[in-house]
């Protein structure tokens, strides 16, 4: 790009002649260029819908299994299949399964069936072990385990018997999300009705910038206070058992999402053109009466995705939830434990091993967040772009 | 609010609604600005006793919730070291684009929009779900490639790595390099470019000679503040290159390395004595508040002039 100063010396003339690209090949290339790396924000997000998806694929197409006990077919009875029945059956590729003579696949089936004569004998029995656990019905459906009493929904990752139903998952992120948002959002409307209609612009000047610095403080600093200070607090003054749940977790995520609230909701107030506010006070109302009946209605577009913002990000939130609480218990009471999917796939992939269900199935919840967030992204946005079109009366 | 619309119609001196509502909303101000100082002042008050020359400085051994022995250098370094190198990706990708939005695209065409909406979907996607890409898409597809082509006979890129974190990182912080560069462009008076153009210079020349230095605050700010952004964030670097405990510092690209909000949450969870490891929890915390809070505000006095400069421009 510095060569482009070259460009200047050349004369008027030379640039009367051609038109187009050919008049100044390098500042059309610098364009090209430009434009060409402006494109690499929509690739990225391409990039992250497809990877995280392709690491779930089998989740979702059944090609995953678990199931510990399955039909053997003993090495004498090799002749009886055929080939391709016998490649699903030792798991091999096409390409292992042709490079290997009759021999070594005997001795894998003998493999094969000593592994099964391994699993204990209480183990046989056990319908469960029989179970492929991924499956659709498995993952959202209760589920009667042996040894339970009635059909429930486990999540139980790691174990012989593998219980992957995510619904406690769900359940334990929209409680905390919600007790977030119930605890954020009229906090931080109220605060950006202050700041923007009711507080003196020399205040107004310093209060936006410093409840932003809010969002400056790391989620492990949040996460780490909330478990250190809050939780003891909180438990003294409301006197329940649990100390780490879903409740500190959920105000200690409200922490975290009342700055970008705050900022979205303080921007749309402020949107509101000032006319509409010095009819209401030359009309005599209040300026409480102005902002709550006036500016308030006028600017609720802006407010509502505001909130649904914040949404996007409290269920995207990772270390806060995942210091806070973690155990997976299926309740809706917001002083028991809460484990979030976030949290989930946070604390396991570490353990998970590359390729197996586990890790398939932890992909899969990331997909499943990706798209919640990029859907409450996109609402939010369409919400915000329609409510300044129609301040600027553009429609 | 039956009761204010009642009143609505009165010229009242003093209207006892409008002054508690107004109060509960100047409370909820208040609160905030509450937590925010609790939270501040806890950590300082508490910091400042573990908190020593000593602290920064140390190597630590492998058991590191030993008060006498323990350090954070190597922690230090690697958030420092992971941010520098996402820093070399993330500022000229970002400040590129905003020269193609706010420069050269066209205000309402189809591909504008896009762009715009994919940088806003980015800022969005939650930082696990960037941790799960970097793991599938650096880690899995490029490093795994990656090896099979250099003919390596172990795991050299195929594997969490200070560069992959570090990638990571810049996707998930472009946005924000993105919209402060933007605003600070868009800050310039539109006189400034046609005076250039007029003068005879190109498009081009106009942005690199004119533009750019005019906007170099604005483009610090978005790389303060991205740095800021990335050194506390912990997620996304969980399953791309973060170690529990290394002996030595980083040297290479391919290495792991130690990280200091990891750090913070491995002490904080991991612990077995709290109350023993509370002092270095709280000199640790300290030191990571330091690094991301500083630069935040300096970001933020800067974008504050900035904005300052603009309202007198409109």
């Amino acid at each position: 790009m510095p060569s482009s100063h070259k460009e200047t010396r050349r004369t008027p003339g030379w640039m009367g002649i051609h038109r187009g690209h050919k008049a100044r090949p390098l500042e059309w290339l610098a364009e090209k260029f430009i434009f060409l790396v402006s494109l690499s924000t929509i690739l990225m997000v391409f990039l992250i819908f497809i990877f995280v998806a392709r690491e779930a694929l089998p989740v979702f197409f059944g090609q995953t299994d678990t199931a510990l006990v399955s039909a053997v077919i003993p090495p004498a009875e090799m002749d009886k299949h055929s080939p391709a029945e016998l490649q699903k059956y030792l798991e091999l590729t096409p390409e292992q399964f042709k490079a290997m003579d009759k021999d070594t696949l005997k001795t894998l089936m003998d493999v094969k069936v000593e592994a099964q004569n391994d699993i204990p004998e209480s183990f046989r029995n056990s319908r469960d072990a029989r179970l492929n656990t991924t499956e659709w019905r498995y993952l959202l459906l209760p589920h009667q385990w042996d040894d339970y009493k009635k059909p429930e929904y486990i999540w139980q990752p790691v174990g012989q018997i593998k219980k992957f139903n995510i619904i406690p998952l769900f359940v334990g992120t929209l409680k905390i999300t919600l007790i977030g948002l119930l605890f954020a959002v009229p906090l931080a409307v109220g605060a950006a009705i202050y700041v923007s209609q009711l507080a003196r612009p020399r205040f107004r000047e310093i209060l936006k910038p410093t409840i932003e610095l809010l969002s400056g403080i790391p989620s492990v600093v949040v996460g780490f206070f909330a478990l250190l200070v809050m939780a003891t607090v909180l438990q003294k003054t409301f006197g329940y058992e649990t100390r780490l749940n879903a409740f500190v977790a959920g105000i200690a995520l409200g922490f975290a999402v009342i700055p970008i609230i705050f900022s979205i909701a303080e921007d749309a107030l402020t949107s509101v053109p000032r006319a509409y506010t010095q009819a209401a006070l030359a009309l005599g109302a209040s300026r409480w009466q102005t902002a709550w009946q006036i500016v308030l209605p006028a600017a609720l577009p802006g407010v509502f995705a505001a909130a649904v913002l914040g949404f996007g990000r409290a269920i995207g939130e990772t270390m806060i939830v995942l210091m806070v609480c973690s155990a997976s218990v299926m309740s809706w009471s917001i002083f028991d434990s809460a484990r979030s999917i976030t949290t989930t796939i946070a604390a396991e992939m570490a353990e998970a091993v590359n390729g197996g269900p586990h890790y398939r199935i932890l992909f899969m919840l990331g997909a499943l967040l990706f798209a919640a967030t990029f859907v409450s992204n996109m609402i939010g946005d369409f919400v915000i772009h329609r409510f300044k079109n129609k301040l600027e009366g553009k429609r | 609010m039956n009761k204010i619309q009642g009143r609505h119609f009165r010229a009242e001196k003093f209207d006892f609604w409008s002054f508690f509502f107004s109060g509960l909303t100047g409370l909820a101000t208040l609160l905030i600005l509450g937590i925010l100082a609790t939270i501040l002042i806890n950590i300082i008050a508490n910091g400042c006793q573990g908190f020593s020359w000593h602290f920064v400085s140390t190597i630590p051994k492998k058991d590191f919730f030993d008060i006498k022995t323990t350090g954070v250098l190597p922690m230090i370094v690697g958030t420092t070291f992971r941010v520098l190198v996402m820093t070399i990706f993330v500022i000229p990708v970002g400040v590129i684009t905003a020269i193609y939005l706010t420069e050269y695209a066209p205000s309402n065409s189809f591909i504008t929009r896009i762009i715009r909406a994919a940088v806003n979907n980015l800022a969005g996607v939650p930082s696990i779900v960037f941790g799960l890409f970097g793991l599938g898409f650096f880690i899995n597809f490029i490093g795994k490639n990656l090896d099979v082509l250099l003919h390596n006979s172990s795991a050299v890129w195929g594997q969490p790595a200070l560069i992959w974190a570090s990638l990571t990182l810049a996707v998930m912080t472009v946005p924000v390099v993105i919209v402060a560069t933007e605003e600070s462009l868009k800050a310039i008076p539109p006189g400034l470019r046609e005076a250039s153009l007029a003068l005879g210079a190109t498009k081009l020349e106009t942005i690199l000679k004119i533009v750019l230095p005019q906007a170099l605050p604005g483009i610090m700010t978005g790389g303060i503040l991205a740095v800021s952004r990335a050194a506390g964030e912990v997620a996304p670097i969980l399953f791309t290159g973060v170690a529990y405990y290394m002996a030595s510092l980083p040297t290479h690209l391919s290495d792991q390395f130690m990280d200091l909000g990891y750090h913070v949450f491995v002490l904080s969870t991991q612990s077995p004595n709290i109350e023993q490891t509370r002092p270095i929890l709280y000199a640790t915390v300290l030191v990571l508040l330091v690094l991301t809070f500083a630069l935040n505000i300096v970001a933020i006095i800067i974008r504050s002039n900035i904005r300052r400069k603009m309202r007198s421009l409109h």
